[in-house]
């Protein structure tokens, strides 16, 4: 997996609230069996009309937010389906870190098994942060991982909490099969103990 | 000892492994798979030189993709994405050694509802899927939830997730439902009073009176939509109806281990004095047949209210509302019960089991579909169909005017041929009506069985109860 550490780019404004895994990646994509090549279908339904062309009033179809890395969304992004496409799709477009609200729960940890770092702010935060993306190109925020901050482009710091075992993963690239692994004795033991006292299942 | 809720005592009877920090290594006893989220993670496997752990704890079912119409068999009547995505779980599960419901097998259907009908799932079990509403299992007292494709690769090869522990969450239904009110009725309420991100970071217990008044197949709706409301799952107590449910079922325990089973099951409740961080409580006689006017679970509404106009929300879910509406070409204003629909769409792992078979086939009952709708009932597995002829019901609905198709998700997600056309309105027995969920441009109305019955018949949102 792809280290998180630091990340300076541009952050699109998404104030939407609910963006849901359909909207981040339609079903119709759904049917591939890898897991590359589906950042030109992210945000399909708002990005693209009947035929295919672009809707230029969506924003990462503005000239200065097609190098965007940052996202800020409304409350609740990512609610909906467990599909990991929408991570897949996010990260293949180019996204590396999604700032908000709030998360649902699935498509958060999803971001953290592809390199793709989900931020969780207070509403003041993310009305400042929000603002600041509406700057466009120039406005170039700065993620910092290691000491859990977010900088605007005016500098003014947002400190965010984030688990320490997601954390140290992604500052480390860390696969979890990997990890867990190396936890098989204590599986072997769970198991045997479980067909006992469950021998049922 | 102290007091533990339920959802406290399966989690530890499953952990495997604790860090100083509290993240867990769980273990899983059941794996479902389906088409859609597993060919990565197989192909994962493969490239790392991994073999499935617990092949016999793991079962897979083709549902999302397969067409619905006579003759499925066939793979030439799957467009070739779709073909090649059922082609891989045929050819991952044999691989692998999995046990495996072909779209031929009677026994196939939607993974939520083939898991309870085989018996795979059962109390005090930890139960996964690479798909949302695996939540359903709850009803059963199981913790169950839905995971990534990356988290399903996990579980293959380690029988494990790394978890942390979500808080709990109460939600008591006392009472009883008055006439015409279902288990949807109560799920879609509940998300209506606490939103959708309402349940984020908590796993919901429901409980009260009128859950446990409701039959296991309504206990599935109302866990299925858990999700929905944001929880990671939603949990019901098991009791003498789970216990019965599940007796005799192929993959339950039978003779000593049954006795041993049921032994452990009778432990699985909240004790009196758990503590809660959250808890919401309705009266089941607050509760109306309600559906949805908007693009999120959210939105709903009795049937008897208006569209509400934007103005009339917070933040920014007055610009969304507003969105909504636009999407769905909705005034202010206009009762529910006028808005006039072109589709009718009963199945799904919501809804597509057999009471609720019966639930809508009582309002067809002697009536037609109202003239040029589109109406069709896609049974949750090969066998609730099987049993709805059995029953008459797929006679009912034939009469009716519906369309009586072979199992599978459908139009749920709209992922196989069973899709909306831009603008087409549908009264759906699904779980979500999000932007362009069952088609793009497709318009989509939650309800439960019997209002889409009655959706049916009148050509537009319909109170049941002016039909029962």
């Amino acid at each position: 997996m792809d280290k998180f550490e630091t990340l300076t780019g541009i952050a699109a404004p998404m104030p939407l609230v609910n963006i849901d895994t359909d909207m981040i990646i339609p079903k119709q994509f759904l049917k591939t069996i890898k897991r590359s090549g589906l950042g030109v279908h992210a945000f399909d339904e708002m990005r693209y009309d009947d035929q295919g062309n672009e809707i230029a009033d969506f924003v990462l179809n503005k000239p200065q937010y097609r190098e965007t890395e940052i996202l800020v969304a409304g409350d609740n992004f990512g609610c909906g389906s467990s599909r990991e496409h929408a991570p897949w799709a996010l990260k293949d477009f180019g996204i590396r870190a999604i700032i908000s609200t709030s998360f649902a729960d699935i498509f958060y940890n999803n971001c953290f098994k592809n390199g793709l770092l989900p931020i969780v702010l207070p509403q003041e935060a993310v009305d400042v942060l929000m603002k600041d993306a509406e700057k466009g190109q120039n406005a170039r925020m700065t993620v910092d991982l290691e000491a859990q901050t977010v900088t605007s482009s005016d500098g003014e710091v947002f400190p965010f909490e984030i688990d320490s075992f997601k954390k140290h993963c992604l500052l480390n690239g860390l696969d979890d099969i990997g990890l867990t692994m190396e936890k098989a004795a204590a599986i072997d033991t769970f198991e045997t103990g479980a067909a006992q006292a469950r021998p049922w299942v | 000892m102290s007091p533990k809720t339920l959802y406290d005592k399966i989690w530890d009877a499953h952990v495997v492994h604790e860090d100083a920090d509290g993240t867990c290594l769980l273990y899983i006893d059941r794996h479902l798979v389906h088409e859609v989220t597993s060919p990565q993670a197989f192909e994962g496997l493969r490239m790392a030189g991994r073999k499935v752990r617990a092949p016999e704890k793991t079962i897979a079912v083709p549902d999302h993709n397969v067409p619905t119409t006579e003759g499925r068999d066939d793979p030439d009547q799957m467009p070739e994405d779709s073909r090649i995505q059922v082609a891989a779980l045929d050819r991952n599960a044999k691989d692998f050694g999995i046990h495996y419901y072909p779209v031929s097998d009677v026994r196939q259907g939607i993974v939520h509802i083939v898991g309870p009908e085989q018996g795979w799932t059962l109390p005090g079990m930890t139960v996964v899927c690479g798909d949302s509403h695996t939540a359903t299992h709850g009803a059963f007292g199981a913790l169950a939830h839905g995971i990534g494709t990356s988290e399903v690769e996990h579980v293959l090869a380690t029988q494990t997730l790394i978890q942390k522990k979500s808080k709990n969450m109460k939600v008591e239904i006392t009472g009883q439902l008055a006439p015409g009110v279902t288990a949807k009725d109560i799920t879609l309420s509940v998300i209506g009073e606490t939103g959708t991100a309402g349940g984020t970071g908590y796993v919901i217990e429901y409980c009260g009176e009128a859950i446990r008044s409701l039959s296991m197949e309504g206990r599935m709706t109302v866990c299925n939509m858990a999700i929905e409301g944001g929880a990671r799952a939603g949990l019901i107590a098991p009791d003498e109806k789970t216990f019965d449910y599940v007796m005799g079922r192929p993959h339950a325990p039978k003779g000593a281990q049954w006795e041993a089973a049921l032994a452990w099951w009778k432990t699985l409740f909240s004790d009196e004095d758990a503590h809660w961080d959250k808890v919401v409580t309705i009266r089941g006689e607050d509760i109306a047949p309600v559906v949805t006017w908007g693009t999120s679970p959210e939105d709903v509404l009795p049937i008897t209210a208006e569209v509400p106009a934007p103005e009339a929300f917070q933040g920014g879910k007055a610009e969304a509302a507003r969105r909504a509406l636009d999407y769905m070409g909705l005034q202010p204003g206009t009762r529910l019960s006028e808005i006039e629909i072109d589709t009718v769409f009963i199945g799904s792992c919501t809804n597509g089991r057999i009471e609720d078979l019966r639930a809508a086939a009582e309002i067809l009952k002697g009536k037609k579909i109202k003239d040029g709708l589109r109406a069709m009932v896609v049974p949750g597995s090969g066998l609730v169909r099987a049993q709805a002829e059995e029953e008459g019901l797929a006679d009912i609905f034939k009469a009716a005017g519906f369309e009586w198709r072979l199992a599978g998700c459908s139009m749920c997600l709209a992922m196989n041929p069973d899709q909306l056309a831009p603008g087409e309105r549908c009264a759906a027995t699904s779980n979500r009506n999000f932007e362009g969920r069952q088609g793009r441009g497709g318009r989509t109305h939650l309800m439960s069985p019997a209002m889409a019955a009655a959706a049916a018949v009148t050509g537009r949102l319909t109170d049941v109860r002016e039909l029962m």
